[in-house]
């Protein structure tokens, strides 16, 4: 009876995780985030593995934080406006590179070029699933204190750029 | 109108399945046929009025009625006749009603093929089907009704995600949903003899054929999204390990097991309380991927729709199904224990050993699927398991599965002996390390020697089992479709994991910024980048390229790689350019760039990637094959 038993006792307690896991939707978090805190995480940097990178490096200015991979083909679409920005200085362009392979990541930014002042290292999804990443290319906004005030999911279009994203920037500049 | 018929016929199609779930299963219980005998019609006259929705609802998007919600946001006027089609599918809504319909459709079968089935038996099967049917009826018309109307009505349709306008992406649903809903029969009948608290050989032998449809269209299903998902997202890989991809994996790990395990039920009567309780399981985890898929519990990168709301209800009929079956199976596994005893080496022996690895496959596959879950509902963490996981777990089960793959066929039942394995030692031991040494000469890889070496000890293996079951190929035409089925799904496996393991070792690829003429190298190959133009075609536009790859100055195939632009839905995909060989695959894809600084070009060599889907369709068409044997029919019509 006892062993008749052990199949319905290891559904139900996978039953009770899927309930909890239904109330806890991954999906959800990333709305719920807009005005809190960036997660706090430490991973290490893209291109030197012994430098650890921490919620701080988004504090003291506003910053993009650009969800990106070598593998993510809409990121190379995205790319060249990337650059722009970092040309003109517009904003603090984060890198996060996303279920990747560091060969892959440099070789692809050594080829486009490297927008970003920081490229924070996210392979195992660490960060990613914190944040609620959804896919990439995606990018969170952050004012100086650090607090995510807004996200955008896809590519960055020059249009997108200029009538949302930079007038958001702007307004976080002069708070 | 057309909508509100459909609508009208689901209410109809909820009460008919009510009806089919309860007058059949309380005739079994008093032992009245003519309420056992009205299951019979009502399977098919429940499957009639489905067919009839569905139908309906396929009229608006062929009509690109607009005042219907669920086509307003899924097709578009624009869009190709096929697409209008498969986008009756491509959403929740109407997958789901495809979902139910096929269950209402497998019912409907039993009684065809069903007719020398005990009465109390098949009327209870059906009673189950018909319980579940209603529980997905009412999920429908509660929380997903295909038939919401718009008001105002839109000008035109929000089209089709552009990533699912694909001929490849319009049978896998389909396809996948023929397996997952054809385990229902197998639950069915699970939960159908534990009420009965009796399994015989025969039970195993009717259930077979409706396993074995079942995992061939999972295989099937599976194999076409794998290939969908190369192409279409161009990402280079054939399997990521994604939940969405895991839990339609799970089931078809179960339904694995369920083939093998019925066998051993069905020709020596044992394994009876295990092949119930995979019976159970595997339809489980058909539901469970549903659950996943429909309600975004787990962070995957095929985000098409999800909705937490309707997640609750799929858990509930969850909880109620499989908590359900597995309560009974608590109450009457005493009652099923058939005679014991066997030595561990036979055939027996050897298709419990896969048992219980392909289990412990699946629950590995579970448990770094669900790990994240567990843990963020448990202690609040947030983490991730990734490929690394599952290649560090997965690979070493499935080498020792194929290991007793090899073997296990060569015995006979009930007890053999060591010598029978001598041929295959004599044969695949040399035959293993001159690959592994060829592998470390010319490849360079220990691990990828390793691999073939097994995947061709495995045919050898599979070889011999089938010179001995035909004495040397003398009877080819006598033996029974069976055999062929087992000799082709097994060596499909062998191809199978002579192509993954290539692929997992020397793949290569390589991205650059190409001007006109430019090349890249990969692999010994040149991609050259020749034309590149915009143009617009039905609904997008494009940016076309022509890649010429030549290897050693030989010309191989010109490439024709595009960048699409959906305006409808303001997305960008890349179809890369594809020459699949037996051999060497090469692809190239082009994104985005301009003249002046050229073009972004990725180039791929994937040797040996097809033969990985090569290897699945095998396996699918085995188990079609395997439908054809006349010991599957014979045993029906003497009883």
């Amino acid at each position: 009876m006892m062993r008749a038993l052990l199949p319905l006792g290891v559904f139900l307690l996978i039953g009770i995780a899927f309930a909890i896991g239904l109330t806890k939707d991954p999906r959800r978090m990333s709305s719920e985030l807009i005005n809190q805190p960036f997660p706090s995480f430490s991973l290490s940097a893209l291109y030197n593995e012994a430098e650890t990178l921490t919620e701080d490096i988004v504090k003291g200015q506003v910053s993009l934080i650009n969800v990106f991979g070598s593998w993510c083909v809409a990121c190379n679409v995205e790319h060249p406006i990337l650059m722009d920005i970092a040309t003109r200085k517009d904003v603090t362009l984060i890198g996060m590179d996303w279920r990747d392979e560091r060969p892959k990541a440099k070789k692809w930014l050594a080829k486009r070029g490297n927008p970003y002042e920081k490229i924070i290292f996210d392979n195992e999804s660490v960060l990613a699933i914190t944040l609620g990443v959804t896919g990439a290319p995606e990018s969170f906004i952050t004012d100086k204190t650090g607090q995510i005030r807004y996200k955008h999911v896809g590519v960055i279009t020059p249009d997108i750029w200029s009538e949302t994203l930079l007038p958001i920037i702007k307004t976080l500049e002069e708070e | 109108m057309i909508a509100e018929l459909g609508h009208y016929l689901l209410i109809l199609a909820l009460f008919t399945a009510l009806a089919q779930g309860v007058f059949p299963l309380v005739g079994a219980h008093k032992n009245t046929s003519p309420m056992m005998a009205f299951g019979d019609r009502s399977a098919q006259l429940l499957f009639m009025l489905l067919g009839l929705s569905f139908a309906a609802l396929t009229a608006t998007f062929i009509t690109s009625d607009f005042s219907v919600k669920l086509a307003a946001s899924h097709s578009h006027s624009m869009k190709p006749f096929l697409y209008k089609i498969s986008g009756v599918w491509g959403n929740h809504e109407g997958s789901i009603l495809l979902w139910t319909l096929m269950l209402a459709f497998y019912a409907a079968l039993i009684p065809v093929f069903g007719k020398h089935l005990p009465e109390r038996l098949k009327a209870r099967a059906i009673g189950i089907q018909g319980l579940l049917t209603f529980g997905f009826l009412a999920f429908i018309l509660f929380t997903s009704n295909p038939f919401e109307r718009l008001n105002p009505v839109p000008a035109d349709g929000l089209g089709l995600n552009p990533l699912l306008q694909d001929p490849g992406l319009a049978i896998h649903p389909p396809m996948l949903y023929m397996g997952y809903v054809g385990f229902s029969v197998a639950f069915s009948f699970s939960v159908a003899a534990l009420i009965e608290g009796k399994v015989d050989a025969m039970w195993a032998q009717w259930l077979r054929p409706w396993v074995l449809a079942a995992w061939s269209f999972l295989t099937l299903g599976i194999m076409l999204g794998s290939l969908w998902a190369y192409y279409e997202l161009g990402w280079g890989g054939w399997w990521m390990w994604d939940p969405v991809e895991n839990v339609s994996f799970m089931p078809w790990l179960a339904g694995t097991a369920l083939l093998h395990s019925i066998m051993v039920l069905g020709t020596r009567h044992k394994l009876a309380n295990w092949t119930v309780l995979l019976g159970i399981s595997a339809f489980s985890l058909s539901l469970i991927g549903t659950f996943v898929v429909r309600s975004g519990v787990l962070v995957s990168v095929h985000s098409f729709a999800t909705d937490p709301e309707r997640g609750v209800f799929i858990l509930l009929l969850l909880m109620i199904a499989t908590g359900g079956a597995l309560t009974l199976y608590a109450l009457r596994a005493k009652t099923l224990k058939g005679p014991g005893g066997f030595e561990p080496l036979s055939r027996e022996g050897g298709l419990i050993l896969n048992n219980l690895l392909l289990i412990t496959a699946c629950a590995t596959v579970f448990i770094g699927t669900f790990y994240p879950l567990f843990m963020d509902a448990f202690t609040g963490d947030k983490i991730s398991v990734g490929k690394p996981y599952f290649d560090l777990t997965f690979a070493p089960i499935m080498l020792l599965l194929i290991f007793f793959m090899g073997v296990a066929p060569l015995l006979k039942w009930k007890s053999d002996n060591w010598q029978k394995l001598k041929g295959l030692a004599l044969i695949a031991l040399p035959l293993g390390i001159l690959i592994t040494i060829a592998a470390l000469i010319f490849g360079k890889s220990v691990l990828g020697g390793i691999g073939l070496a097994i995947a061709a000890y495995l045919a050898v293996g599979t070889i011999l089992a089938f010179a001995r079951k035909t004495q040397n190929f003398k009877n080819l035409r006598t033996q029974p479709a069976g055999t062929y089925g087992f000799v082709l799904a097994h060596l499909g496996v062998a191809i199978f994991t002579a192509g993954a393991v290539i692929m997992s070792v020397w793949a290569k690829d390589d991205i650059g910024r190409l001007k006109m003429g430019e090349t890249l190298n990969v692999a010994g190959y040149t991609y050259t980048l020749k034309t590149v133009a915009p143009g617009a075609r039905e609904n997008y536009q494009f940016l076309a390229a022509k890649i010429d790859v030549s290897k050693n100055g030989q010309e191989i195939k010109t490439l024709a790689t595009e960048q699409r632009f959906y305006p409808v839905r303001n997305m960008v995909t890349t179809e890369a350019g594809f020459h699949f060989t037996s051999g060497s695959t090469v692809f190239a894809a082009i994104s985005e760039g301009n003249a002046q600084d050229g073009w972004i070009v990725r180039a791929n060599f994937h040797p040996f990637v097809t033969w990985i889907w090569f290897g699945a369709l095998l396996m699918s068409l085995a188990g079609f094959i395997s439908l054809f044997d006349r010991r599957l029919r014979s045993r029906e019509e003497t009883s």
